[in-house]
């Protein structure tokens, strides 16, 4: 018989996010209980890879004023000013809080925290730790964690479906990738943190279980996503692999050049002003994007490339500072950057859209919330600052934590017989799949035709055509996805089964995408379309849901909040 | 990349639906000069044999998921350039650990490990938030900043000559997350976990093989850490004999 377990609040995802409300819930209410679920070991979160910093307001130069507009203007209008607001207010107390927890911020001499300077970012207020900033936060979570008892983790836990009755979540189904078995995890509220969806396109710095789960899972049970067409491109990925050289590089005094020795960015038409290299991510990755296509870039094996230049430094601040950029440079490019310029080009790097939520994480279903990069808050709007992200995992998860923990009081537990029901209803579909399916269509094919449709469709630059194309065909391949083989019939650690689930998930996702970008005909923040080459307050300063509605995408707007600060021309 | 022609991967597989006792299965892979061992298991998986089994995530060294055994030697496979080896190149779990199926071990024994030291901030009075941030020097921090960088691969237990033997040695990883925090000045409970390293399968049990250092790809030096630890162990364990325990040293 198929296993029911109780707990007050299921978190899916065990990154900064869902660890840190994690540690909310059980903080705020001595009694209740957490199950922590994820697929991989949270220490394998890809919060781990996140390298240059997070951002609150510490030094005496600058205020919540100032991280508020620069984290508005980023965000090209589009964020929510509330939102943004208590993120900024929040943030030096998050930060602070992992301090108090052992997190091995850098330090000035006399011991306060140092901050760098990032882009888009008025004065220096990220926080770092050297250049393994999500690293050192993961695990000074995932540690901090270990300290109660009420967390109860569920590693390497594969959840497939939310349990819905009644019209409100009352928990998941979730595979056991070790047993191949799927149990019914009951709570009165569910949080999904489960990050972002990098791995629909082929080139991206972000990790392989980054499969838009927890978008998916929500998508499908009538949730709507937001703002899913503004995708991040970060402008410095090593060619071939896409591993970030992170934005601290540049906020210590890195350089960009093209092959004729010129700083492009020194071009006015690029709009980064006297910022230069430390403008936003999505002008800076339209200049790199531009001077490659006039052919101003590098010839290399992965194809064009320019230069960031770190060698004026000294070996001594890259030591200190940058090590992590030594070690992955010196590893995968065989450039030394104490000597040598590294090759970079735009990668993809981060999805601002997300779990349509308030300010809150509640999202529209009754015990369902969301928080980190699978949610969206309206916080970053149409371009995210670097830096803001990982306090966004922090501030976010612990407030959907405390909200859901106030739901959960209020509602009766779910009902054993719904989730035992719609958990052998998903053992049994997941049978079906698990070396059974004799098709024609080859999963690594498959999923490698959808990362080449998003990285034409959805490029730097779009248009309309091209996102139109890149519809039909993930039309097409979601009906060729039907057909896919699957041989592996082991129901122990079965990869190929669970990179099927993923990619089903990563399909919806990139439709959702792609429909988002087709409906807004203007270009903002990260969403560039050279056929829209101008942002149109008038008619596009929304957000865009899509909803699955009757089996089928809806596209929807939804409204901004704005405050004090008036939408304005985006110069810097 | 140019392409490197051909090696011969050899796999230690493992399906316990099906197998008894593990088998080996070669695959024959065009690699290219810039792969590692992993783009090579990630060609067999996505070109040759779905069935294969195996962890990663991040392939820049730093998520820890994909330590195994290669020519014998731990390895994360994600940082380990295949243009090194020869012809042949042998893949097998890590050392030391049950194997779940083909290349996946058991983590469950390690992470307990790790939760034994209390790898927390240990203080007698907690900080509010309201007080800020506690001041560390950037001494203070490079103090015990070199044991904080172990991303939990569990290659040292894969090399150390007694994780092999002791089933309850804590082991390399576990004692430098403990002796770190330790040297955080921040941090007041080193007594505590003290008494836990000399305990039966602490500190003690380790016999200076210094392998677990050699192995370690993010140059954490475990082996310096235990060294230091035995020797803390011991001067805590003597401060004992003179002051009451709790009383202040």
């Amino acid at each position: 018989m198929t296993e029911v377990l109780r707990h007050d609040i299921v978190i899916v995802g065990g990154g900064a996010a869902g660890l840190r409300a994690a540690i909310a819930a059980v903080e705020a209410d001595p009694d209740v209980s957490v199950a922590l679920v994820s697929k991989v070991y949270p220490m394998r979160s890809h919060t781990v890879s996140a390298e240059g910093g997070a951002a609150a307001v510490d030094r005496d130069d600058d205020s919540f004023e100032l991280h508020g507009y620069d984290t508005v203007k980023g965000s090209d209008f589009l964020g929510d000013q509330d939102v943004i607001q208590y993120f900024v207010q929040e943030a030096p107390k998050e930060l602070t809080r992992l301090e108090h927890w052992g997190c091995p911020w850098s330090r000035n001499e006399d011991g306060s925290i140092a901050t760098r300077a990032f882009g888009g970012m008025t004065t220096k207020r990220t926080w770092f730790a050297a250049d393994k900033v999500g690293f050192h936060m993961l695990h000074t979570l995932f540690q901090h964690s270990m300290r109660f008892d009420r967390i109860v983790r569920y590693d390497e836990q594969f959840v497939t479906k939310l349990i819905v009755d009644g019209g409100a979540v009352r928990g998941v189904s979730a595979l056991d990738i070790r047993e191949g078995v799927s149990r019914a995890i009951l709570g009165r509220a569910v949080i999904l943190a489960t990050g972002g969806a990098g791995i629909c396109f082929p080139f991206t710095t972000n990790g392989n279980i980054k499969t838009g789960d927890g978008m998916a899972l929500a998508y499908r049970a009538g949730v709507p996503l937001k703002d899913m067409e503004f995708v991040q491109y970060h402008p410095t990925g090593l060619p071939g692999t896409g591993i970030l050289v992170t934005e601290a590089t540049r906020g210590e005094g890195g350089r960009l050049f093209n092959r004729k020795g010129e700083r492009f960015l020194e071009n006015a038409a690029y709009g980064v002003g006297s910022k230069l290299e430390l403008g936003p991510r999505d002008m800076i990755s339209r200049a790199v994007d531009q001077e490659i296509r006039a052919g101003n870039g590098f010839e290399g094996p992965h194809g064009q490339y320019l230069h960031l230049d770190l060698t004026h430094l000294g070996r001594k601040l890259l030591e200190t500072r940058l090590p992590f950029v030594l070690e992955l440079c010196r590893t995968y490019v065989g450039v030394d950057p104490v000597t040598q310029p590294i090759p970079i080009r735009p990668v993809v790097h981060y999805m601002m859209g997300g779990i349509d939520t308030d300010i809150d994480g509640a999202t529209e279903m009754p015990g369902l919330y969301a928080a980190g990069e699978c949610g969206n808050h309206s916080l970053n709007g149409a371009n995210r600052l670097g830096s803001n992200s990982l306090t966004e995992c922090l501030v976010f998860g612990a407030r959907a934590a405390i909200h859901a923990l106030c739901f959960a009081k209020g509602v009766e537990a779910g009902s054993e017989s719904v989730a035992r029901q719609q958990t052998e209803e998903e053992a049994a579909r997941i049978a079906s799949l698990r070396g059974q399916r004799k098709g024609g269509e080859s999963l690594a094919r498959t999923r490698s035709q959808m990362q080449e449709v998003m990285e034409e469709g959805l490029g730097v630059y779009r248009n309309q055509d091209g996102m139109r194309v890149a519809v039909e065909k993930l039309a097409q391949i979601k009906e060729r996805a039907a057909d896919i083989r699957l041989e592996d019939t082991s129901t122990v650690f079965n990869t190929e089964l669970t990179a099927y689930l993923e990619l089903v998930n990563m399909l919806d996702v990139a439709e959702v995408a792609a429909l988002s970008g087709l409906a807004r005909r203007e270009s903002r923040g990260a969403h560039a379309c050279s056929d829209f080459p101008e942002r149109n307050d008038r008619e596009y300063l929304h957000h865009s849901l899509v909803r699955f509605d009757d089996r089928r995408p809806r596209v929807e707007k939804k409204a901004v909040t704005l405050g004090r600060w008036e939408p304005e021309a985006r110069k810097y | 990349m140019g392409s490197n022609g051909k090696k011969t991967i050899v796999v230690t597989r493992f399906d316990p639906d099906r197998d008894e006792v593990p088998r080996t299965q070669s695959y024959e892979v065009p690699v290219q000069s810039d792969w590692q061992v992993l783009d090579a298991l990630n060609f067999i998986k996505d070109e040759i044999d779905p069935s294969l089994s195996y962890r990663w995530s991040c392939r820049m060294a730093v998520c820890g998921s994909c330590g195994m055994m290669v020519n014998g030697e731990a390895k994360l496979s994600c940082k380990d350039p295949l243009s090194k080896y020869g012809d042949t190149v042998e893949v097998t779990p890590l050392a030391n650990f049950p194997v779940i199926r083909d290349l996946v071990v058991e983590t469950e024994g390690f992470l307990e490990r790790v939760q034994r030291v209390k790898p927390w901030i240990i203080r007698a009075k907690e900080k509010a938030v309201e007080e800020g941030p506690v001041r560390q020097s950037p001494r203070e921090l490079a103090d015990f900043s070199q044991f904080s960088m172990c991303i939990n691969c569990m290659l040292c237990y894969s090399a150390c000559p007694v994780v092999g033997n002791e089933p309850h040695f804590l082991g390399p990883a576990a004692i430098a997350l403990g002796h770190r925090y330790n040297l955080d000045s921040r941090d007041e409970g080193a007594d505590e976990r003290y008494q836990i390293f000399r305990e039966e399968g602490g500190v003690y049990a380790c016999t200076y093989a210094n392998e677990c250092s050699e192995v370690c790809p993010k140059n954490v030096d475990p082996a310096a850490a235990v060294n230091q630890a035995k020797v803390g162990a011991v001067l805590d364990w003597a401060k004992g004999l003179i002051l009451p325990r709790g009383g202040e040293g």
